[in-house]
């Protein structure tokens, strides 16, 4: 199934939110189709009758008491943002400029 | 007061044991090998961050304790390297990655809580691969740590900075974490001990996730004791981590006193040698079986078949795993944030911030994770790998039913050269091949030094497997190994290794 495209590749960037250059876009497929023939030997033994493992533990939801803890001040939580206005995190512009 | 030669080279055990009788101040100790890792380190680079007032503080808090008649926990006045994957509150935490470069964590991982409230006394973070994801820490934005048996070769991977600073004496313990072989192979690769807890034994709470499903943080030593006495401080139920498992700590530090694998059953997997793996490390390998037959141990070779789609399902489970977690650095909250100049969108600036603050490898795991997980493909990779993780798990149930522990070599060779597998991403994924079912499987696995591999005169690693929650196997069978491996020796591998 590999051979995986630069256009896709460029695809897969922008879904990441990873703005590349065109030269890392052209390194990365060529890398991607080599790892993807690699790894897609995984088909050859997963066939429909065995069931997927996504975790080893069998997980259940785990609740607790609705209660409030201890937690972080608004300044601690602010301390490491990159930009901070009105003890809030500010962001760059979020919608397009109509 | 009678002061040892030299406190750094004393095992963590010891340590403790002078402290707590007064024969030597914690203080001394911190300062000791912070002294060494002012010597050593420019070679090594083992540390990416020292916490001298920091760990000096916490050296005088246990004297402090000792002083008042207080009753000290088992490693109190310990120094430890902790991998700057977990956080630390207020000590700059960069996951070796420039993206989080000069972030400071607001609060403690419970693996450092719990080593600070018992008297282990943190000297710093040390370096790791990018996010964890690599072999060799030359994925580190800050540059390799060197091996201190050869400073031209690797330390191992991701964990390499935590192992090379217990090897070169520069702490007696340190954190690792493992996710497909980040404690074991570095430990392997520098003659020290290495051991991945069952998945959920260590809580993952403050550990900066890479694939959360195989995460596990360990204890990185140079004795199988030393281990065992850090894993019972850091393991336990969380309430913090909904994947921690509620049970007690198994008795891994009963174990490693123990010391007797007369009559348990040791299973090679057929799987794990041959081709692929170096002549001296499987020479090495089958001397240390040997010896376990020797010491009482029922040798079995026992057949795993899946296991050749082990590291075919790591790299698609993996790489998915890392593309959602890694989704979390967008440059809004903390961390790096690039090109905010008023006018770009968020979209924007979060893809600008992204590919600057990204390693390479950081970069081919996000996009490989996206391609896996996208429509049209997430059956045939995704779905695949899932199921190829059910038939392993399988592989183990059936080999635990023939062997109480199964054995194999750590890692296919010994420490490569700075930079031969760099530009080959496959190459560098090979090492992991060993270490790399056990992360699958969720159970948990011990890497301990069983010699130098007669061709290069650099240490080999041992693997013990055992079945989720049965880690005190591991301890029993590296700690009679280890005694009867130092009674042929006559003096610790380490001492083989140059002076720095």
């Amino acid at each position: 199934m590999p051979s995986i495209t630069r256009d896709e590749v460029a695809h897969l960037a922008r879904l990441a939110r990873l703005d590349l250059t065109d030269e890392h876009l052209d390194r990365l497929a060529a890398e991607l189709d080599v790892i993807l023939t690699s790894v897609a030997t995984v088909a050859e033994v997963a066939t429909a009758d065995i069931p997927p493992t996504s975790h080893p533990l069998p997980l259940t939801n785990v609740f607790r008491e609705d209660v409030v803890h201890p937690s972080l001040a608004p300044e601690q939580a602010l301390a490491a943002a990159p930009a901070v206005e009105d003890q809030r995190f500010r962001v760059p512009r979020i919608l397009d400029e109509e | 007061m009678a002061q040892p030669a030299d406190l750094t080279r004393l095992t963590a055990h010891d340590l403790a044991t002078a402290v707590a009788a007064g024969e030597v101040s914690a203080v001394e100790v911190a300062q000791a090998h912070l002294d060494r890792i002012s010597a050593v380190d420019e070679a090594v680079h083992a540390f990416l961050h020292v916490d001298t007032d920091g760990a000096l503080a916490a050296a005088r808090a246990v004297d402090a304790a000792r002083a008042a008649g207080e009753r000290l926990g088992p490693l109190a006045g310990v120094p430890l390297g902790l991998k700057d994957v977990l956080t630390m509150q207020g000590v700059p935490t960069t996951c070796g990655s420039r993206i989080l470069e000069g972030w400071r964590p607001a609060y403690d991982a419970t693996v450092t809580r719990r080593l600070k409230e018992s008297g282990v006394v943190i000297l710093g973070k040390t370096n790791m691969d990018e996010f964890a994801m690599g072999s060799s820490t030359e994925h580190s934005a800050y540059g390799p740590t060197h091996n201190p048996w050869d400073l031209e070769r690797i330390p191992g991977g991701s964990g390499g900075g935590s192992a090379a600073a217990v090897a070169a004496f520069e702490a007696p313990l340190a954190i690792g974490t493992d996710t497909g072989g980040s404690i074991r192979q570095p430990a392997a690769v520098t003659g020290t001990v290495g051991v991945k807890p069952t998945y959920g034994g260590v809580s993952r709470y403050g550990l900066v996730a890479l694939a959360s499903s195989l995460d596990q943080a360990g204890p990185c030593a140079r004795t199988v004791l030393d281990a065992a006495l850090l894993h019972e401080v850091i393991g336990g139920h969380d309430p913090h981590d909904s994947t921690s498992i509620d049970a007690p700590v198994p008795p891994v530090v009963e174990a490693a006193r123990r010391a007797d694998v007369r009559g348990l059953r040791v299973g090679v997997v057929r799987e794990l040698s041959g081709a692929g793996y170096q002549v001296g490390v499987q020479q090495r390998f089958d001397e240390a079986v040997a010896l376990l037959e020797e010491l009482g141990a029922e040798v079995v070779e026992v057949s795993c078949p899946h296991f050749t789609y082990a590291l075919a399902a790591y790299y698609l489970i993996l790489p998915s795993e890392c593309s959602s977690n890694l989704a979390r650095f967008d440059g809004i909250r903390y961390g790096l944030r690039a090109g905010d100049d008023g006018v770009r969108s968020v979209e924007e600036v979060m893809s600008t911030t992204r590919a600057a603050g990204f390693g390479d490898e950081a970069i081919r795991r996000i996009i490989l994770g996206t391609y896996a997980l996208s429509a049209g493909y997430y059956d045939a990779y995704y779905g695949s790998a899932q199921k190829v993780r059910t038939l392993i798990t399988g592989d183990f149930r059936a080999a635990f039913e023939q062997a109480d522990v199964l054995v194999s070599p750590t890692a296919p060779t010994t420490a490569f050269r700075l930079g031969e597998k760099l530009a080959d991403p496959l190459a560098m994924y090979l090492n992991d091949v060993a270490t790399i079912p056990a992360n699958l499987a969720g159970i948990p696995g011990l890497s301990l030094p069983v010699g130098l591999a007669p061709e290069d005169g650099l240490p080999v690693g041992l693997q013990v497997m055992a079945p989720v929650l049965a880690d005190d196997r591991l301890y029993r069978v590296g700690a009679a190994l280890e005694t009867a491996l130092l009674d042929r020796w006559g003096r610790p591998l380490l001492e083989e290794a140059p002076s720095l």
